[in-house]
């Protein structure tokens, strides 16, 4: 049996800003990971992670990412896209601080 | 102090038209990010987990009042208010604005600072013995010769695309405080029969393959200084890596070659750099060398000092700990803590920058040194000046008294900040204080260097802490590996693994037991944790930190 796919986000850093950006299910580049278009399908994925490439003078490093899809939008398997969604744990800087 | 010739000036003035241009461009869309991500880099310019970084280089660690206060503007109107001093003696900038970064950089031109040479595979920001040019044990002053490499190496044709990036260190005593040994290339400032001269060690550093330097030359006559060196680099240059990233840095060749051919291929090599300088290296090095003559220190009585010293224990605790004995009658060299107990290690707010320079201007001579450890120097204080430098430093929360205790750590930004780290490095810097400083053990602890890195880089310099700690992902949760017997100093060794490593929230636990061990095996307060550890060995840690069976079983391997 394959491997079972795990759901994805595509993400990448905004050009001028640097901050984490996401891409949302209508093509916008949203802040908020809960915001963000889940993507379940592995080709889909791929196909969004081109679209998405293309756009380079508005995002840098474009990545999918492996997320859990829950109720309240994607949720992150692993701790780095925790903190990326999130912010630095020393100060109230980044993500959390723009609510 | 170093002050920009016209020279300079117009050159890092070109390098910013140059670069705002560069980022216009890649705006607009005319570069690509791999086009512009060399340019970016080649001026300090980073992109990490949350924002753009922007590492400002502070050659040797030396800043005057006037430098401070614009690294403190730059912390105020294009960042978050606070900067990072780093391992190398820079400062790192965690939230500015891609449009913002010229800007930034003709400001920090404004006060003689750049950013070029902070990344890339050139030759990095040459560091020194914060202590330069104050210490009692210092044969000569570092920094003329660490100044005459920067200004050697930057720009330098042929040594902008190296096999990797190349990181060299001076110091002019026998102690070494500037991890000489941890360097590609280690320089110390040697006399011999009244002649001063270097000897260059070779091959050191830490990072995913640690080494200790290893010497290449016992004494390299002051002439011949940079001929030399550029022979070193040239010789690595042809002969350095290029097919593997990770093999690429000068240790993996001298390990791979050894030091015997290495020192063989530079003398063939430094007989043609030597014809090639014909000398006008020697002249720009007297230049350099007057404009740091030491201050006028002045003579005056010290009774204040030791008046307050006698009547006030918090002043007095301060004193035992950030002092360190000054060259000159009546002055000593006071360490500012950037580690107050629970907040980030190496951070300073822009006030407290502007506090430092102030204090720098009133009392110090205007200079100040960041340290590898990253601390702040105020090199040339008379004593008398104490008491109230301590009043001022204490209203700004920078009277922590810590130099060199275990709340003295070094943390690199780990993943909090950084897109290389594999865990977090700062909350765990942040709790082992908290924790000490609860347990009121600290003095009685000693002296014990801890450093954190958050991936194996090694920018925490784990590898040389007396207890180093290393921060891993390990099947998607932070793991922290302990280390034991590092050193940093002219007796370098490299930190012995104590075993598994540990969960976030078991690490404090585990460097309680560790001090717990020492206290216990220890033969007084007067041998420190790295004596007791090279005495004892790593048996009764390993018993400590996971029972009697593995203590056993180190004991008898």
């Amino acid at each position: 049996m394959p491997k079972a796919f795990t759901p994805k986000v595509v993400t990448a850093n905004a050009l001028l800003e640097g901050d984490v950006i996401y891409l949302a299910a209508d093509d916008r580049w949203v802040r908020r990971l809960d915001e963000a278009e889940i993507i379940t399908d592995e080709a889909i994925a791929q196909l969004r992670l081109l679209d998405a490439q293309a756009r380079a003078s508005e995002a840098v490093g474009v990545y999918l990412a492996d997320m859990a899809p829950t109720e309240a939008g994607p949720q992150p398997t692993h701790f780095r896209e925790e903190f990326r969604a999130t912010g630095p744990s020393n100060y109230h800087h980044g993500k959390q601080a723009a609510g | 102090m170093y002050s920009y010739t016209e020279f300079d000036t117009a050159f890092v003035a070109e390098r910013n038209r140059q670069f705002r241009q560069q980022v216009e461009r890649r705006i607009s869309g005319a570069l690509t990010e791999d086009e512009f991500k060399p340019l970016r880099l080649m001026n300090g310019l980073y992109l990490q987990l949350h924002a753009y970084m922007l590492r400002v280089a502070i050659p040797y660690g030396t800043l005057n009042g006037a430098q401070m206060d614009q690294l403190a503007l730059l912390a105020e109107k294009w960042d978050k208010g606070y900067g990072h001093f780093t391992t190398r003696q820079n400062i790192q900038y965690n939230w500015p604005e891609l449009r913002d970064v010229p800007d930034m950089l003709d400001a920090l031109a404004e006060v003689g600072m750049h950013a070029i040479q902070t990344s890339g595979n050139t030759i990095r920001n040459v560091t020194a013995d914060h202590f330069a040019g104050a210490a009692a044990d210092e044969v000569a002053d570092p920094r003329p010769v660490a100044e005459l490499l920067r200004q050697w190496s930057t720009d330098h044709p042929e040594f902008q695309f190296l096999p990797r990036k190349f990181k060299i260190a001076v110091t002019g005593a026998e102690n070494d405080r500037a991890v000489i040994k941890a360097h590609d290339i280690g320089i110390q400032v040697v006399e011999h029969d009244g002649e001063i001269g270097y000897r260059v060690l070779v091959g050191g550093g830490l990072g995913r393959t640690p080494m200790i330097g290893k010497e290449l030359a016992p004494f390299v006559p002051q002439a011949d200084l940079l001929p030399y060196v550029e022979a070193v680099v040239s010789v690595w240059n042809l002969l350095g890596r290029r097919d593997n990233k990770y093999k690429a840095r000068i240790k993996i060749t001298v390990h791979e070659h050894g030091i015997d051919e290495i020192r063989e291929r530079v003398a063939a090599r430094f007989a043609e750099t030597k014809a090639a300088f014909g000398g006008v290296d020697l002249e720009l090095f007297e230049e350099i060398e007057a404009q740091f003559a030491p201050p006028a220190f002045r003579n005056a009585p010290t009774e204040a000092f030791d008046a307050a010293y006698e009547a006030d224990p918090v002043f007095r605790a301060w004193c035992d700990s950030n002092l360190t004995a000054h060259k000159a009658g009546g002055y000593a060299i006071a360490q500012i803590s950037l580690k107050a107990h629970g907040k980030t290690p190496g951070d300073a707010t822009a006030e407290q920058m502007r506090v430092m320079a102030d204090l720098a201007r009133r009392f110090g001579h205007d200079e100040l040194r960041i340290t590898h450890e990253q601390n702040v120097v105020l090199p040339h204080v008379h004593k008398s000046d104490l008491p109230e430098i301590h009043k001022i430093l204490k209203a700004h929360g920078l009277a922590t008294a810590n130099i060199g205790k275990i709340s003295d750590i070094i943390a690199c930004p780990g993943m909090d900040y950084c897109a290389l780290a594999t865990a977090r490095s700062i909350p765990i810097a942040q709790e082992i204080a908290t924790r000490f400083d609860e347990l009121k053990i600290e003095n009685e602890i000693g002296e014990l260097k801890i450093k954190i890195s958050g991936c194996i880089n090694a920018c925490g310099h784990h590898h040389v802490g007396h207890i180093g700690i290393l921060g891993l992902d390990r099947a998607g949760v932070e793991n922290y590996q302990i280390t034991l017997g590092g050193d940093a100093t002219e007796t370098a060794s490299l930190g012995e693994r104590t075993g598994p490593g540990f969960p976030a929230e078991e690490v404090v636990p585990a460097i309680e037991r560790i001090v717990d061990a020492y206290m216990q095996h220890r033969e007084g307060p007067g041998e420190s944790f790295l004596q007791t550890y090279r005495r004892i060995g790593m048996a009764p840690f390993k018993t400590a930190l996971y029972g009697e069976d593995a203590g056993k079983r180190q004991r008898a391997a």
